[in-house]
C-alpha cells in the first residue's frame, strides 16, 4: 500500500505502480499518477512548509495551481534545484527529492516561528513604518535580516543546464482549459471543421470531473466521458491537444502564450530534450474555459495543517484515492462542500460535523447529508482550531451566540464558494461585471474575439455548462469559416451539484481577533485584521490595500484570497465591492520559468556575434579581441609574453616609424546613389558636397535636427551620382534609418537610393611612412604618387586582381590607404598586404592602438568624445559646416540660444604635470581643488591614453570655455589624490599635420 | 504582440517586423533655417501624447523598409487604420474611447 491513508477502493491510480520519493530526507512511497501533494497526504504528511512572515506551520490547501502554501524545492542535481514548486502541481516520479523551504533548522522546529510571537511588529505596512530610519541600516541590517527571516525558496546558484524551446502556432479556435466546458467547446469546434488547439494545465484533461463524483455526461460518468472525448479529439488531424500546458498570458490581437512542461514529471529526462516549450498562439477565436477557484473560509486558526479546500479534499479522495484524515470535519457557506462530505462518508471516513455558516441551508445535497447521518450544524461558526503541527480539533459556536463545542478532527475541509477564474479574460482587456446577486466578478464586455464558457463564465449547472460550451465551440468554428466534417455530438450532461452562492470575507460569527489569526492570504501571511487595519490607516482603493498589506502578491497572486480581501475592505469602507475596485490581473497566470521565456536566446545565441572576414587571421596571430557592439574586433596583438601596455606601445611606435596594418572592416558603409545624391548629401551632412570632385573625399558631420553631432565619417565621391559614405562602427544602422526617414518622408522628391554595404566590403587600413611601398605592388593601374593621388582621394581599381576601392585617407595622421575589397576576398588580400608589410617592418595593430594614434592627432570618436549634447563647434569642428548652405538637418537647431551661448564645454587636450599619470576617462575637472564640496565641475575627461610616441600621457576633455584656457592649470580630484593638468591643443603629435602628406 | 497592417506590403505582419518612429503629421518647416524659436520648439519638441487616438509613424524595417502612418488608440492599444506617407489623416469618428 502506497501510504497509510491510501484507500483501496477509491481513486483512479494503479496500486501496482509504486514510486519512491523523499521529502526532507525521509523516504516515502507513492503511485504513478500522484502529485507530490497527493503522495505526501497518502503518507499522512500534511506539514510541508513554513509561512512567509510568521513561519507558521503550513499544510496543503489545494489540489491544483492555486496552492499558496505547499511550496517546496525539487532537487534533481546540483544545477537543477527548482524553488517554489507547488507540491499540488509537481507530478511524482521515481526518485523525486523534495525539500521544504523557509525553515531553520527543521520543518517541525523552526526558530523563525518566534516571528509569530513578535507578530505586532510584522503587522500590515511594517516595511514602511518600522524601517524608516536610518537609511544606511536598510542595506546593512534590516533588509538582509528580513530577507533571511521572511522568504520563499532559494534560487539555484548554477546556470540552468536545461534546454527550452519556443513555437509559434496559428489556429481557428484556441480552447484554454479542458474541463467539461473546454472539452465540449473543443469537440463542437473540431467537428465543425475548425483547426483547434486545446490546452490544459493538468497531465490529463477532465478538470472538475476529477472530483465531481455525481457528474453524468452522455450517459457516462463524467471522468469517463472526458477521457473518451480526449481520445476522440486526439484522433482528428485538425486538433492539437496540449496537456501540462498553462495558458498564462493573453495579449493583443488574440495572441495567447502557453507554457508546456515537458520533462518535469519524468524520472530521467533526456538531457537534450527541451524541459519546457513556450507556445505563442495566434487564434481566430479564443474560448476561455478556465473554470473557477474555490475560496477558503476565513476564521481564526484557519491555517493549521490539515485544513484544506473542500474540492481539494475531494480530489485527493476521488482521483488519487487518498483520505486527507480519519475524522474529517467540513466548514462551508455553500452547497458544493456537502458533496465532499458525502463522498468521504461513502468511503467510510468519519465526518464528525458539517458546520454551515448559513442559517437554513436547503436542497438535495443538504438532505442527502442529513440522510447519510452527517451532523449538520447550520448557522454555526468555527471560532478556533487546535493542534501544533496538525489539526486536532475545531471549536464551534452558533452564529447567534451560545455555548462553544469542541469537535475532534484531524482534517477540516472548507469552502466559502467559487471565484470564477477570469484572469485571462481580464488580461485580454475584457471588462468584468460584478454580479451582486452571487457576489462574483463575471466576464462582461469582451475586448477581443473571445468567449467564456463554464465556471469562469459564472455558469454553475453542468447541463448548462456543456450546452453553453457546445454552442460556443460551434459558433467559433462557424465564425472562422470552417467547413463541417463528420458527425456533430450533442452530449447531455447533469450533476446534482451547483457551484453558486458562498461568502467573501470572514465567516459570520468567526470575526477576526477572537481565537487567533484569521488568514486571508496564506502565502503572504495577511490576516483579516491586516486588511481592516490598512483601511483604518487610510487605504481606500484595493490597489493601495494590496501594496500596504502585500495581499495578493507573490507566486499565487491571490488566487484564493483576493475576493476575501476585497470584501473586507468594502465592508470597512461601507461601499459596494466594485467601488473598492479589483486589482489588475497581470500575466503570468501562474509562475513561468525564465528558461521558457528566453528559449534558445542565451549563451552564444543571446545575440549575433559579428566577425570580419579577417577574424580568423587575427585569431591565428594571437589577437586579443574586444566587443564593439556585436562585433569582435582585434584589440591588440601581443608578442612573446607582452602585456597590453607593451604590445600597444610597440604597435603605436611601429606605425609611426614604419607602418601598421589594421582591419577596419567593421566601419559602417552606405552607398548613396542617384541623380540627386549630392543634393541629398547636402541635406544630411553639415558639409558642402556639390563641388566635391569625383575621386576626392571629405570628412562629413551628420547632425540631428537639434544641432548635436549624430555621426561622422569620411565620404568618397566615386561618380557624379555615387557616394561611398562611411559611418562609425556602431552607427551604421541608425544612420541608414535616419537617412531613409528623411528620404522617404521629408525629401521624397529626391531621386536617391540608399544601400547598406557594411558587410559587402572588407577594409584593410595601411598606415605609416611605408604605407605606399606596401600597397604599391598590389594595386593595378593607379598612379599612387602624392601629386596624382593626394591625401583625401579615392580610386576605383583592382588590388591583388580583385575589384577594389582604394582610399588615400588617414585616421592616424600618417600617410595612409584604406583598401576596400569584396568581403569574400578580404582575407586573401589581407594576407597579401601582410606579406608586403612584413618586408617593410610593419605591424598588425588593433583597436587600442587605433584609438591612441587618433587621440595623438585629436581626431574625435563620436560617442566617446561626444555624448549627444556636443555641437560641431564644441568639438572644434566648426570648419566642417558649409557656411553658405541654406539648409541641412540641424541648421536651425545649431542657432538655438543655448547652443551659441558663451561658456559651452569645448573639446581640448590635457597634459598631466606628471607625464606618467594617465587620467581616468570620465574623471571630473575643477579649477580649484580646495573649494568646498560639492565642487564646481568644469567638465570631464573623454579620452585618455599613454602616448608612446609623445613620451607622456595624453587626454581629450570637454571643458567649459576650454579653448580660452590654453596653458591654464586645472585639477582632476580623484579618490586617492588630486591630479594637476595643463590645458593644451587637441593635437599632440605632428601639430602641423605634415606627415599625412608623406 | 500586435499585428500591424503595412499599407505598402498590404499585409498584416507581427510587431517584431516594425519599428515605431514617433508622432506623425509633423512636417519639417520649409524654410527651417529662418523659423522662430517658438516655431522650432513646436516642430521639434512638442508632441501631443493623447489619451485616445494617436497618429504615429511606423517603419516596416524588417519588411519593405517603408515609413507609413498609423492611427492607434492608446487606451485599447488597437490600430484603427494604417496609411501611406503623405496621405491625410483618416476620419475616425466615434472611436478612441
Ligand atoms: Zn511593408
Amino acid at each position: 500500500m502506497a501510504g497509510a491513508f491510501r484507500l483501496p477502493a477509491a481513486g483512479r491510480l494503479d496500486a501496482g505502480r509504486t514510486l519512491r520519493f523523499t521529502f526532507d530526507g525521509v523516504s516515502h512511497t507513492g503511485l504513478a499518477g500522484d502529485t507530490l501533494a497527493s503522495a505526501l497526504l497518502a503518507n499522512g504528511v500534511h506539514l510541508v512548509g513554513r509561512s512567509f512572515k510568521y513561519h507558521r506551520p503550513r499544510g496543503i490547501l489545494a489540489a491544483g495551481a492555486e496552492e499558496p502554501n505547499a511550496l517546496v524545492g525539487i532537487h534533481r542535481d546540483a544545477a537543477r534545484r527548482t524553488p517554489n514548486v507547488r507540491a499540488t502541481v509537481q507530478e511524482l516520479y521515481d526518485g523525486l527529492n523534495a525539500v521544504s523551504q523557509n525553515r531553520w533548522p527543521s520543518l517541525s522546529f523552526d526558530v523563525g516561528a518566534l516571528n509569530d510571537l513578535a507578530a505586532p511588529f510584522f503587522s500590515a505596512g511594517f516595511y514602511y513604518k518600522t524601517f524608516m530610519w536610518p537609511r544606511a541600516a536598510w542595506e546593512r541590517l534590516y533588509e538582509p535580516v528580513i530577507r533571511r527571516a521572511a522568504g520563499l525558496g532559494v534560487a539555484p546558484d548554477q546556470p540552468d543546464p536545461d534546454n527550452y524551446s519556443n513555437r509559434f502556432a496559428h489556429c481557428d479556435v484556441l480552447v484554454v482549459g479542458a474541463g467539461p466546458a473546454g472539452l465540449a467547446a473543443a469537440l463542437a469546434a473540431a467537428e465543425a471543421g475548425a483547426r483547434v488547439i486545446l490546452a490544459d494545465e493538468q497531465p490529463q484533461p477532465g478538470g472538475s470531473l476529477r472530483f465531481e463524483s455525481g457528474a453524468v455526461i452522455d450517459g457516462k460518468p463524467g471522468w469517463e466521458w472526458a477521457q473518451e472525448t480526449v481520445a476522440r479529439l486526439a484522433a482528428k488531424d485538425n486538433v492539437r491537444i496540449l496537456t501540462r500546458t498553462t495558458g498564462f498570458g493573453y495579449y493583443a490581437h488574440n495572441m495567447v502564450a502557453l507554457a508546456e512542461r515537458l520533462t518535469d514529471h519524468l524520472a530521467a529526462p533526456d538531457a537534450q530534450a527541451p524541459r519546457e516549450r513556450l507556445w505563442q498562439v495566434r487564434a481566430g477565436r479564443v474560448v476561455l474555459a478556465t473554470g473557477a477557484i474555490e475560496r477558503h473560509m476565513v476564521f481564526p486558526g484557519n491555517d493549521r495543517p490539515g485544513i484544506m479546500l473542500a474540492a481539494a479534499g475531494r480530489t485527493y479522495l476521488n482521483h488519487y484515492g487518498v483520505a486527507v484524515g480519519r475524522r474529517v470535519a467540513v466548514y462551508t457557506a455553500c452547497d458544493s462542500a456537502y458533496a465532499a462530505a458525502l463522498d468521504l462518508k461513502k468511503q467510510g471516513i468519519a465526518v464528525p460535523v458539517l458546520v454551515d455558516a448559513r442559517q437554513a441551508p436547503q436542497g438535495g445535497l443538504v438532505e442527502q447529508a442529513r440522510e447519510a447521518g452527517i451532523e449538520v450544524l447550520a448557522g454555526h461558526a468555527v471560532t478556533g482550531t487546535r493542534g501544533r503541527l496538525r489539526l486536532s480539533a475545531i471549536e464551534v459556536v452558533p452564529v447567534a451566540g451560545g455555548p462553544q463545542r469542541r469537535v475532534e478532527a484531524d482534517a477540516l475541509l472548507t469552502s466559502a464558494g467559487w471565484t470564477p477564474a477570469v484572469h485571462l479574460f481580464s488580461q485580454s482587456r475584457g471588462k468584468l461585471a460584478y454580479d451582486a446577486g452571487t457576489g462574483r466578478f463575471l466576464p462582461g464586455t469582451h475586448a477581443q474575439n473571445a468567449v467564456c464558457v463554464g465556471a469562469c463564465n459564472g455558469t454553475t449547472d453542468l447541463g448548462m455548462v456543456v450546452e453553453e460550451a457546445l454552442h460556443a465551440g460551434a459558433e467559433a468554428a462557424g465564425q472562422t469559416g470552417a467547413q463541417a466534417r463528420g458527425a456533430t455530438a450533442r452530449p447531455e450532461a447533469r450533476s446534482p451539484e451547483g457551484w453558486s452562492a458562498g461568502i467573501a470575507g470572514p465567516a459570520p460569527g468567526a470575526e477576526a481577533g477572537k481565537g487567533g489569526k484569521a488568514f486571508v492570504d496564506f502565502q503572504n501571511d495577511v490576516t483579516a485584521k491586516d486588511i481592516a487595519q490598512a483601511v483604518r490607516e487610510g487605504m481606500r482603493s484595493i490597489e493601495h490595500v494590496k501594496r500596504f498589506t502585500t495581499t495578493g502578491m507573490a507566486t499565487d497572486q491571490g488566487k484564493t484570497s483576493n475576493l476575501h480581501a476585497l470584501a473586507i475592505a468594502a465592508r470597512m469602507l461601507d461601499k459596494p465591492v466594485p467601488e473598492v475596485g479589483l486589482t489588475t490581473f497581470r500575466p503570468p497566470y501562474t509562475p513561468v520559468t525564465f528558461g521558457a521565456l528566453v528559449g534558445h536566446g542565451r549563451g552564444a545565441l543571446f545575440e549575433p556575434t559579428r566577425r570580419t572576414p579577417i577574424h580568423a587571421w587575427a585569431e591565428a596571430h594571437g589577437a586579443v579581441f574586444e566587443d564593439v557592439g556585436q562585433w569582435k574586433r582585434a584589440w591588440y596583438f601581443p608578442k612573446d609574453g607582452e602585456d597590453m601596455h607593451a604590445a600597444v606601445a610597440r604597435e603605436c611606435r611601429t606605425v609611426r616609424q614604419a607602418a601598421g596594418i589594421f582591419d577596419a572592416s567593421t566601419l559602417g558603409k552606405i552607398e548613396v546613389v542617384g541623380p540627386d545624391a549630392a543634393r541629398f548629401m547636402e541635406l544630411m551632412y553639415t558639409n558642402p558636397w556639390a563641388r566635391l570632385e569625383v575621386g576626392r573625399c571629405r570628412y562629413g558631420i551628420m547632425l540631428r535636427e537639434d544641432g548635436f553631432i549624430y555621426d561622422d565619417g569620411v565620404v568618397g565621391r566615386l561618380a557624379e551620382d555615387r557616394f561611398h559614405v562611411t559611418t562609425t562602427t556602431g552607427g551604421a544602422p541608425r544612420v541608414l534609418h535616419h537617412m531613409e526617414d528623411y528620404l522617404q518622408t521629408e525629401f521624397p522628391h529626391l531621386k536617391v537610393w540608399l544601400t547598406s554595404t557594411t558587410e559587402q566590403w572588407a577594409v584593410i587600413a595601411v598606415q605609416g611612412p611605408r604605407a605606399r611601398d606596401i600597397v604599391a605592388p598590389l594595386v593595378e593601374g593607379v598612379d599612387l604618387s602624392d601629386a596624382a593621388m593626394p591625401h583625401m582621394s579615392v580610386r576605383t581599381c583592382r588590388v591583388c586582381g580583385v575589384p577594389a576601392r582604394l582610399f588615400r585617407i588617414s585616421f592616424t595622421g600618417e600617410r595612409g590607404f584604406e583598401i576596400n575589397v569584396p568581403a569574400d576576398h578580404g582575407l586573401a588580400v589581407w594576407e597579401a598586404v601582410w606579406a608586403q608589410g612584413e618586408r617593410h617592418g610593419a605591424v598588425a595593430y588593433g583597436t587600442e592602438t587605433m584609438h591612441v594614434l587618433r587621440a595623438e592627432k585629436g581626431f574625435i570618436i563620436v560617442g566617446q568624445d561626444t555624448d549627444g549634447t556636443v555641437t560641431p563647434d564644441d568639438a572644434g569642428l566648426a570648419w566642417a559646416i558649409g557656411k553658405k548652405k541654406t539648409d541641412f538637418v540641424g541648421i536651425r537647431g545649431l542657432r538655438r540660444t543655448d547652443l551659441v551661448a558663451p561658456g559651452r564645454r569645448q573639446l581640448i587636450g590635457l597634459k598631466t604635470l606628471d607625464p606618467s599619470i594617465v587620467l581616468e576617462e570620465g574623471a571630473q575637472i575643477v579649477a580649484d581643488p580646495n573649494q568646498k564640496v560639492p565642487m564646481k565641475m568644469l567638465g570631464f575627461v573623454t579620452s585618455a591614453y599613454w602616448s608612446e610616441n609623445c613620451g607622456h600621457s595624453i587626454a581629450l576633455a570637454l571643458v567649459e570655455d576650454g579653448r580660452a584656457r590654453m596653458g591654464e592649470r586645472l585639477y582632476v580630484p580623484m579618490p586617492d589624490g588630486t591630479i594637476e593638468v595643463e590645458v593644451t591643443s587637441t593635437v599632440f603629435f605632428d601639430e602641423k599635420g605634415e606627415r599625412v602628406h608623406g | 504582440m500586435l499585428l500591424i497592417y503595412c499599407p505598402y506590403c498590404e499585409e498584416e505582419r507581427p510587431e517584431l517586423e516594425f519599428r515605431h518612429a514617433g508622432e506623425a503629421h509633423i512636417a519639417r518647416p520649409e524654410n527651417i533655417a529662418g523659423i522662430s524659436d517658438e516655431a522650432f520648439e513646436r516642430y521639434f519638441f512638442i508632441r501631443s501624447n493623447p489619451k485616445g487616438i494617436a497618429y504615429e509613424r511606423w517603419r516596416h524595417i524588417h519588411g519593405c523598409a517603408r515609413f507609413f502612418n498609423a492611427a492607434r488608440d492608446t487606451v485599447s492599444d488597437r490600430f484603427l487604420a494604417t496609411y501611406r506617407t503623405g496621405e491625410p489623416k483618416p476620419r475616425l469618428e466615434g472611436e478612441g474611447q
